[in-house]
């Protein structure tokens, strides 16, 4: 109980430590001018970092979130009997579409939706969804059958043993897959910038088109950061809501 | 209380069982038995219905389990598995919980319902409410699961190899605590297992199984006497008279001891000394507590009886009154003595077995045979 409680106080110092970082562009300037000596322009001066953090935030939520409801969803579908036949393909889907690089996705994506939130926001769904389902499927799979057998034998029905056994069994393998599923989202949601979508890809853009790597360094580290940040929440609630059992 | 009429069960083109026909009375123990892939486990499931019968019919109290959803069927049934059927993520009290919490008990009952079963299986509430499969012992985690399976009171237990992962040492106390539970609950049991030894200790009756079809329905005694062909012939093997002393508890021949009580302040002799013709006698405390043996002669020499005496140990050199012939047979053989005391749970004096009641037993067995 008490390491909990610790955990959760070392997470939210973070959290605060975070937003009161990309709120203080003083102190970015004054890291960056040490990092970068001799550059003019430090900070990228159309909109602030909390902002640009604001706009990534939103971009992964709504396409992180998305992917968790259909990736565990679908993930659940092609583990059950009416969904098996289905199993091998979406396992090897998932596998293959890993190995198409986000920012063909992206390419491919502007012509059907255009520029702007809506293309970045395909990709990056497509992209994160592939490891939550590779974890479902592994963690549901990974369920014992004598534990399935005990449960229908008890007299559970079929989704009393998914959502009393099977589900509680596969969580933290599910809960993997979630996290390295938004900590890629953060990463590649820098990408959007490029069809003006926003985000911390804003000031890493116009670094390199301006050639100027402090830009570059703000945003590429504000993202990290974040990316860190959400891995710990993540964690946190993970080991908040489902109990620790000796495995 | 069950029959089976005429079931069968294919997977592909061949039969996991074959014309299965057979009725388990009301109360009592019937064990399947048989090499591996001879049906017994399937049978278990056609009952509770994870597998459904090609053809044929199950009874329970004369109602078709097909008139019964099977999700319903199966809470009236408890159903033991080995050890890791238990759910890890819950506590030893959720597991126990399992089914009187499909059932909608409320949380007093169920709470109260936990306690009464770890009682029952002799696990103290305090300990081991609260612990996570992972850190029971496989006896413990076997235990566990039989009182899930007891949770909802059910008249029907299937079990299917409930001993079969825990060490031959913990089995033999596990099996004797199933008798026990069993003669305070009398449920109707049916047992799967491939461990002839465990089928003729706990069976009323015994089914052997070979292909998915029924060799052999006989009482344990009949099984090994007479053995219908040469197939149950070898499968109960040519040690079938040391078997049969494994059905017999001691208590039936065991003779009264002859014991000398000391009292345990002057240590003199407070009662006993028969003048009889023996060449030792057994010391207990005057509340009857076995503490060793003593020589004829040196009893007339006159000595305290507790400096005379040898001392010993009644967990371990005596034999408790629950235990059977075979295992009295094993403790003389290998303390090298030709007579043992039996004592009850409290280690008091009840008795004495030797070679000759053994001997006297197995020629009944055979006469009888």
């Amino acid at each position: 109980m008490g390491k909990l409680i610790r955990g959760w106080i070392f997470t939210l110092l973070f959290l605060v430590l975070f937003v009161i970082t990309v709120s203080h562009m003083q102190w970015w300037r004054f890291f960056l001018s040490n990092v970068f000596p001799g550059q003019k322009e430090l900070v990228y001066p159309r909109a602030d970092l909390s902002l640009l953090v604001g706009e990534h935030l939103v971009l992964v939520l709504f396409s992180a979130g998305a992917a968790v409801v259909c990736g565990v969803a679908l993930g659940i579908f092609v583990t059950r009997q009416a969904g098996r036949a289905f199993l091998d393909i979406v396992s090897d889907m998932s596998s293959l579409s890993q190995t198409i690089p986000p920012v063909a996705v992206l390419a491919l994506a502007v012509p059907v939706a255009g520029f702007g939130v809506k293309p970045t926001f395909i990709a990056l769904f497509l992209y994160s969804i592939l490891p939550v389902v590779r974890n479902t499927i592994t963690g549901l799979e990974s369920v014992g059958q004598e534990v399935k057998q005990a449960a229908r034998g008890m007299g559970m029905t079929r989704m009393q043993t998914l959502l009393h056994v099977e589900v509680p069994l596969a969580v933290p393998v599910i809960m993997a897959g979630i996290r390295i599923a938004v900590v890629i989202n953060i990463g590649t949601a820098t990408l959007g910038a490029v069809v003006g979508a926003g985000g911390l890809g804003t000031p890493i853009v116009a670094g390199l088109v301006r050639e100027n790597p402090a830009f570059v360094l703000e945003g590429a580290l504000a993202a990290g950061l974040l990316a860190l940040l959400a891995d710990r929440i993540l964690a946190q609630l993970e080991k908040s809501l489902f109990k620790n059992y000796a495995r | 209380m069950i029959r089976l009429e005429r079931v069968s069960k294919y997977y592909g083109e061949n039969p996991a069982v074959k014309n299965l026909s057979f009725t388990v009375q009301g109360g009592e123990v019937c064990v399947l038995i048989g090499p591996s892939g001879c049906g017994k486990s399937t049978t278990l499931k056609l009952i509770n219905r994870l597998l459904s019968a090609d053809s044929g019919e199950i009874f329970i109290n004369n109602k078709n389990i097909n008139a019964f959803k099977p999700e319903l069927l199966r809470r009236e049934i408890g159903y033991v598995i080995q050890s890791i059927g238990l759910f890890p993520h819950m506590t030893v009290a959720e597991n126990i919980a399992t089914v009187p919490r499909l059932l909608s008990w409320d949380r007093a009952g169920i709470s109260h319902r936990v306690d009464e079963l770890l009682e029952l299986i002799g696990l103290d509430r305090r300990v081991y409410r609260d612990k996570f499969p992972g850190e029971l012992s496989g006896g413990e985690a076997q235990r566990i699961g039989v009182a899930r399976a007891l949770a909802a009171d059910p008249p029907l237990l299937l079990m299917d190899e409930p001993f079969g992962a825990v060490d031959p040492l913990t089995r033999e106390v596990l099996q004797q605590e199933f008798l026990n539970i069993q003669q305070e609950l009398k449920k109707t049991v049916i047992f799967v297992t491939h461990d002839l030894n465990e089928a003729i200790r706990l069976a009323d009756r015994i089914i052997i199984m070979r292909g998915g079809e029924i060799i052999q329905n006989d009482t344990p005694e009949r099984v090994l006497s007479r053995p219908k062909n040469r197939f149950v012939r070898d499968f109960v093997g040519t040690d079938r008279v040391l078997k049969r002393l494994s059905r017999i508890p001691v208590a039936t021949y065991m003779l009264e001891a002859r014991a000398i009580a000391i009292d345990a302040k002057t240590n003199r002799m407070r009662s006993g000394r028969q003048a009889e013709n023996r060449h030792f006698f057994w010391v207990t405390a005057a509340d009857k507590r076995l503490l060793g043996w003593v020589d004829k002669h040196d009893l007339e020499a006159q000595s305290p009886v507790k400096q005379a005496m040898t001392r010993i140990d009644p967990k371990t050199d005596a034999l408790n009154q629950h235990a059977t012939l075979r295992e009295a047979l094993a403790h003389i053989l290998s303390q090298n003595v030709r007579t043992i005391a039996v004592v009850d749970d409290k280690c008091r004096l009840v008795g004495e077995i030797g070679l000759s009641q053994i001997e006297k037993a197995t020629e009944e067995v055979r006469e009888n045979g």
